[in-house]
């Protein structure tokens, strides 16, 4: 027995169709999962050796391979990169994320660099006008100015002129 | 004014060169550890012991953790030692201190124990090593060790009853510190 119509047809493709584009969407849902899940070398360098202050991952010294067991048990307990950060601060202090504080002078290593950004945009916005004026100026000046016609070529261009009348 | 308008660019980048470099000064000059303790003790004074009242976890194994500070030791004649279980003079005065602190509760004194940079179940297999059986802190943001100005370790400090400090050492404390504390327990 064969599909009997065309109107039947079109309502099953469309059902695959929708089947196919809730498969394809529960994927990246079952890849996130996966990608959440972290890894000793992502963890290590984003984080310092707090006795030898330098990044965990080219760190040699007995504490940062204390720091490096502890990373390892939390990860082979499951927890996520961000759980693990938050016990690691827990464990050794803030200073383990290599972080410049929000307060005090610390500050300033947020807000320097976005003040100068600031700073060029806006010199950018004032000087750009201004050089491109000066750019426009320049040209106008080397542009080489059109040489008037002598009598001879002015009398050929009218008699072309007056063939195409 | 043709000038002035030629010379302005170069000056406003100066100055932000040069307040730039005048930041990175300061900062290098403050990052440094106070001494502010240390240069009270040498001119003959006896600083309060900071951040008193802040509240430190207790160091256990427990889920529940409780919380204690310097302030609840008001009274009595304390040893701070500021210590972690990786630091190796650490580990060679923890005996010395268990000693002490049996003489001390004798007089109403005790040594503190306050952890800094370390994870918690390093600090805890450490006092079950030496068998320490005084109280331990765990200073977990770092913020009491630095308003002692504690950047190496260990460092301790003898805290009168009245809750100010009469010795510094920062380094592995000796004998005649500790005699030094508890010649203060006994006199009061």
């Amino acid at each position: 027995m064969s599909l009997p119509t065309v109107s039947l047809r079109r309502p099953l493709a469309l059902l695959s169709a929708s089947i196919a584009l809730i498969g394809a969407a529960c994927a990246p849902t079952n890849a996130s999962a996966t990608v959440a899940r972290t890894s000793l070398p992502v963890i290590e360098r984003q984080v310092m050796c707090v006795t030898c202050k330098i990044p965990l991952n080219v760190a040699e010294s007995p504490q940062a391979d204390r720091e490096r067991a502890f990373i390892q048990g939390l990860i082979e307990e499951g927890e996520t990169e961000a759980q693990i950060k938050r016990a690691l601060v827990n464990q050794y202090g803030p200073t383990v994320l290599g972080l410049p504080s929000t307060h005090g002078f610390d500050l300033a290593a947020y807000l320097v660099p976005l003040v100068m950004v600031l700073a060029l945009l806006a010199a950018l916005i004032l000087l750009l006008p201004r050089w491109r004026r000066r750019a426009r100026a320049q040209a106008a000046l080397e542009a080489p100015t059109p040489r008037a016609l002598d009598a001879t070529d002015a009398a050929r261009l009218e008699a072309d002129l007056a063939r195409f009348d | 004014m043709l000038l002035v308008k030629r010379l302005a660019l170069p000056t406003l980048i100066s100055l932000v060169g040069v307040a730039l470099l005048g930041l990175l000064i300061y900062g290098v000059t403050h990052q440094a550890a106070s001494r502010t303790l240390d240069e009270a003790r040498a001119h003959g004074q006896d600083p309060v012991a900071p951040q008193a009242t802040r509240k430190l976890p207790v160091l256990s194994g427990d889920a529940a953790v409780s919380s204690d500070s310097l302030a609840a030791y008001r009274g009595k004649v304390v040893v701070l030692n500021f210590w972690a279980s990786w630091c190796e003079p650490c580990q060679l005065e923890a005996p010395l201190l268990e000693r002490a602190q049996s003489q001390l509760e004798r007089h109403d004194g005790t040594v503190l124990g306050v952890t800094y940079l370390d994870a918690s179940p390093d600090s805890l297999s450490f006092v079950r090593h030496y068998h320490l059986t005084y109280p331990n802190l765990r200073d977990n943001s770092g913020t009491f060790a630095h308003s002692y100005g504690t950047d190496q370790l260990p460092e301790s400090f003898v805290i009168d009853r009245y809750g100010r400090i009469v010795a510094i050492s920062r380094g592995e404390i000796d004998q005649a510190f500790v005699d030094h504390a508890i010649a203060l327990a006994e006199s009061a």
